[in-house]
């Protein structure tokens, strides 16, 4: 299974798609190794012995043993863990109702900020910006979001957005962002000085010196999700020599 | 009266003062019914026996550890300082980036200047180490490498 899943590696895969765990066809001489363990990310699903590709796109592999699917989407589906940007919708008793742009709106407590007490309430009004943590995201239950990490620092997460601006991209566009070695990045960086929040369910929010830049960092961004590299250089150059 | 019409209710038997007058027959008979009441009330699966199997499959939902994401805030330019302090914690660094900040830690201290750095030392631990009489002896060895004439009593003269 391992070493077919490795052949497809790069390959365009189609959901139904499947690998299924049967013995090799070839019978190893030595001693029966032990099976290899596999984790599968997004995209890929297990149905019994059986590993399903449930998202088309192209299958990519990180050593030693991580597949996934790698697609492009623009509707979110929470998943633990993940940092994404919510707008509060209501309030509602000790909770409140975020918008995180998945089917579902999230909840998320009062007392899921740094500093919070039962006496010292967080001021969170409707409407209000707020960046979180999923802690509780499956396809069966209400998501549940969070503020704070597991030792109790904000570490960046909460309420923000004063003078800045939200838009939505493609989730693609935010992983383009967020990888380790970006080149959207490393373009940006050379622009000028700006702040970015980027949330894994495909919002951004851009605030820089002046409303105006804002907004061209903000078009910027958002016409990189159909750009090809090349073009895309060209027009941050034009943009720092202030052509735009 | 018929034996029918004194034949009692199997409720009315079951109850407690009744049960004295009983015979042994129908206490057990009254018992097994009993028995056979409690055990239609638990229902049981006909399912076969599940084996416990190594799962090999690990099911992860999202892409940030697949694709080892950045942490979501960053600042360009130094525009919020807060947050480039931030985005300098959370995310990893590259093993080849931290690779090559070992090769410039390691490239502090020369060799050279580690070995200059221990000629003094040898120096100073070996004072220390010798008696006070010998000290006076050692000093005055270094002095008379460093002086050319070592200073004596000049007798006055009359």
């Amino acid at each position: 299974m391992f070493s077919r899943l490795k052949d497809k590696v790069g390959q365009v895969q189609l959901p139904g798609d499947e690998f299924s765990w049967e013995a090799e066809d070839t019978i190893p001489l030595t001693d029966p190794v032990r099976p290899e363990r596999v984790v599968c990310g997004p995209g890929l699903r297990r149905s019994g012995d059986r590993l399903l590709v449930c998202k088309s796109g192209v299958l990519r592999h990180k050593q030693p043993n991580v597949f996934w699917i790698d697609s492009q989407q623009r509707r979110y589906v929470p998943a633990k863990g993940e940092t994404v940007i919510g707008i509060v919708t209501a309030k509602s008793g000790d909770i409140f109702k975020v918008d995180v742009g998945g089917s579902e709106a999230a909840s998320l407590s009062y007392l899921a900020f740094e500093g919070a007490t039962k006496r010292n309430r967080p001021n969170v009004q409707v409407g209000d910006l707020v960046f979180a943590q999923f802690i509780v995201a499956n396809k069966d239950m209400e998501p549940e979001l969070t503020c704070i990490d597991s030792s109790g620092r904000a570490n960046g997460m909460g309420v923000f957005g004063a003078g800045g601006l939200v838009f939505t991209v493609s989730l693609g566009l935010v992983r383009r962002l967020l990888s380790p070695l970006s080149e959207i990045r490393s373009d940006l960086d050379q622009l000028f000085p700006c702040e970015l929040v980027v949330g894994m369910n495909g919002r951004l929010w851009v605030r820089s010196p002046s409303i105006q830049q804002t907004l061209i960092v903000a078009n910027l961004l958002q016409s990189c999700d159909s750009m090809t590299a090349p073009q895309r250089r060209e027009l941050f150059r034009r943009v720092q020599q202030g052509a735009l | 009266m018929s034996d029918e019409s004194v034949k009692l209710s199997k409720n009315l038997l079951r109850m407690k003062f009744m049960q004295r007058g009983l015979d042994a027959e129908t206490k057990k008979q009254l018992e097994e019914e009993e028995k056979k009441i409690i055990s239609d009330e638990f229902w049981i699966l006909d399912l076969p026996e599940l084996k416990a199997k190594e799962n090999l499959i690990v099911q992860e939902p999202s892409f940030v550890p697949c694709e080892d994401l950045n942490y979501g805030r960053m600042s360009f330019k130094g525009f919020n300082l807060e947050v480039e302090k931030l985005m300098a914690v959370m995310n990893p660094k590259d093993e080849e980036e931290e690779e090559e900040e070992m090769r410039t830690m390691q490239t502090d201290v020369t060799d050279e200047e580690m070995a200059l750095r221990y000629e003094s030392l040898v120096g100073s631990m070996k004072k220390k180490f010798v008696k006070k009489r010998d000290r006076v002896v050692l000093e005055d060895d270094l002095n008379q490498n460093t002086m050319e004439a070592k200073r004596v009593f000049l007798k006055p003269q009359d």
